[in-house]
């Protein structure tokens, strides 16, 4: 190799051999993360213990006598899956917006998506119209309509007069997701019960509190839609980040793919928010590690974001629920305290670069 | 193959940019698009290359009509360079470089044989082999658009369409690159700033002005004191290169520029 020496020095994305090795390693640590979370809480559970609960309900034996079944399979097992399954939401989904907007520094929350998810999910929420529905599909669908109205919102304004620069695009994000957050705690103070209020309040700041295995269904669902949608895009993907000519010249319509994309990331997105709340700097960073570790590619960038995300949030939401010893901390609070840090640091890193 | 555009029109946002244009670019030929700026070279290599819809006029490869074919059946015959520069992603050279076989391949098939085989032979014919896994963004303006290049040759194109290639380049580079393409000896649709660099390397040039053709022509028929006074508005004298033997044109940079 003749790189330069300061190019030399920078991580170089590395060949498809690795790139197997490290999904390997992220699906041994996603293991070890669940079985770490079910096993720590206010009642610790040695590992042990936890695979022969687990194990007598997987192979149809009766449940394990006492409270450990009720522990481990019916609190902890559900909750752990579903801040899997909502982190490598938040991997794709920062993954697909960063291709979207050819933007390396969004995410739906900063881009006001997810408030528009919150909004969506509040007002069902606070109204109390169709809040019920089969596996809380009312809130879902309120969340995904909010995200998309709001994604399209935001865009319109960025792209105003033709064209459209980062900038525009992260202050019309940041814009138009105060308001509608403004919006949104005024819709939630107005309502209900003090009890009620604060619940809801929690539940925006981000939280798995309460997760049943019936909240599992929607969103595994349509993360595992949302990653093979995504996934038979990948090389699209890679087209648009050259830009909408170079996009063309290779046979992609960008303006179809974008619609596409804005579809599915609002899918996501919505149903994300509305069993977690507005999760922040998730989707803003795990796309931004694993391109450097695998590069920008986004065959093997699609895949590697949803698993270093689902054990990144497994890893937090149990950071979250053990940190303090008489409350649950908020899993926002926790991905604020570690990702601003991260996100100066990225800054920094790209300020140098240029 | 042979590519002609017959009484093209373009519109965009409801001006009429490129209004009736016909042009070729004969089997094998480097026929360049030179103009002032706004004088509608990119929008009509645009439409060449469908990023844009004509409002009437064809765009014909060999006799065939190029809004017959899908999109990616289109760019499997028609490779572009635009002008636009994309973000900074971590791609590799390489990487880069294989985006060329998109029109090839199918969603989630991964690349084969034959794409690699065509990706190193795209990257060996612009001399980047050796800088394949660095990262694109690492590399020089020059290395950049040899890199383009390539990409534009792993869709084994039958016509290359590129717009103002070597902007930005310095004087090395431009060359370099301009002999790179006169190397491929593909079908090759260029717009150039660089009246000199047009006049040395294409066989045809189309020299248009408010979005019409006004002259088409071998270079040394074509670029004459007249044109370059009447199109450009500039005084210049057009001579022998005494090198090359190609027309040169020096410009009077202390004379009056003419109105338009």
């Amino acid at each position: 190799m003749t790189a330069a020496a300061p190019a030399a020095a920078r991580p170089r994305p590395v060949r498809a051999a690795r790139a197997g090795v490290v999904a390997g390693a992220l699906a041994l640590a996603l293991v070890a993360a669940l079985t770490l979370a079910v096993s720590l809480g206010a009642v610790d559970i040695p590992a042990v213990e936890v695979w022969t609960v687990v194990g007598r309900r997987l192979t149809g034996q009766p449940p394990a006598p006492g409270t450990r079944d009720l522990i481990v399979w019916q609190l902890r097992v559900p909750r752990a899956l579903l801040a899997a399954v909502v982190g490598a939401g938040l991997g794709l989904v920062g993954t697909a917006v960063q291709g979207l907007v050819r933007n390396p520094l969004a995410d739906p929350y900063l881009l006001g998506v997810s408030s528009g998810a919150s909004l969506g999910a509040v007002t069902v929420i606070v109204l109390g119209v169709g809040a019920g529905g089969p596996l809380g599909l009312g809130v879902s669908v309120a969340a995904f309509a909010g995200s998309l109205v709001s994604f399209a919102l935001v865009w319109t304004i960025a792209r105003r007069g033709g064209g459209f620069s980062p900038l525009r695009l992260v202050l019309a994000g940041i814009a138009v997701g105060q308001f509608l957050n403004g919006v949104c705690s005024y819709l939630v103070l107005q309502a209900g019960d003090e009890q009620q209020t604060r619940g809801v309040l929690f539940w925006l700041m981000g939280s798995l509190s309460g997760t049943t295995w019936s909240q599992l269904a929607v969103p595994t669902a349509c993360v595992a839609l949302g990653l093979v949608v995504l996934q038979a895009r990948a090389r699209s993907l890679d087209a648009l980040l050259l830009g909408d000519e170079a996009a063309a010249g290779l046979g992609i319509a960008p303006d179809r793919l974008r619609r596409e994309l804005f579809v599915v990331t609002s899918l996501l997105t919505g149903v994300l928010v509305a069993v977690s709340g507005a999760i922040g700097f998730v989707g803003l960073l795990v796309p931004h590690l694993c391109r450097l570790v695998v590069g920008g590619a986004h065959r093997r960038l699609l895949p590697l974001a949803a698993l270093t995300g689902a054990v990144l949030l497994v890893v937090v939401d149990t950071a979250a629920r053990t940190a303090l010893d008489t409350q649950e901390l908020p899993i926002g609070v926790v991905t604020a305290l570690l990702g601003a840090p991260a996100l100066l640091y990225l800054l920094d890193r790209r300020l140098e670069r240029s | 193959m042979r590519i002609a555009v017959e009484d093209l029109h373009v519109a965009l946002a409801g001006r009429t940019v490129v209004a009736g244009v016909h042009l070729v670019a004969e089997e094998g030929e480097i026929a360049g698009l030179v103009g002032p700026n706004g004088s509608g070279k990119s929008t009509l290599l645009r439409t060449v290359y469908r990023h844009l819809k004509p409002r009437a006029g064809r765009v014909l490869l060999d006799g065939g009509d190029l809004a017959d074919l899908t999109p990616a059946r289109s760019a499997r015959h028609i490779a572009a360079l635009p002008q636009e520069r994309g973000g900074d992603f971590e791609l590799t050279a390489r990487q880069m470089v294989a985006l060329g076989r998109i029109p090839y391949q199918r969603a989630f098939a991964a690349d084969s044989t034959e794409d690699r085989a065509v990706v190193a032979s795209a990257l060996e014919r612009v001399g980047m082999t050796a800088d394949a896994e660095r990262r694109f963004a690492d590399l020089s303006g020059g290395e950049r658009q040899r890199v383009l290049l390539a990409r534009a040759l792993a869709q084994q194109p039958d016509v290359l369409v590129l717009d103002e290639p070597t902007n930005h380049l310095d004087v090395r580079h431009q060359v370099e690159l301009l002999a790179l393409l006169r190397a491929q000896r593909t079908t090759t649709l260029v717009a150039l700033h660089d009246l000199n660099a047009a006049a040395s390397v294409c066989d045809r040039l189309h020299v248009l002005r408010r979005g019409a053709v006004v002259a088409s022509g071998k270079p040394r028929e074509i670029l004459t004191p007249e044109l370059l006074a009447d199109v450009f508005g500039v005084r210049a004298a057009v001579v022998d290169h005494p090198l090359t033997g190609d027309p040169l044109i020096a410009f009077d940079h202390r004379g009056p520029a003419t109105p338009l």
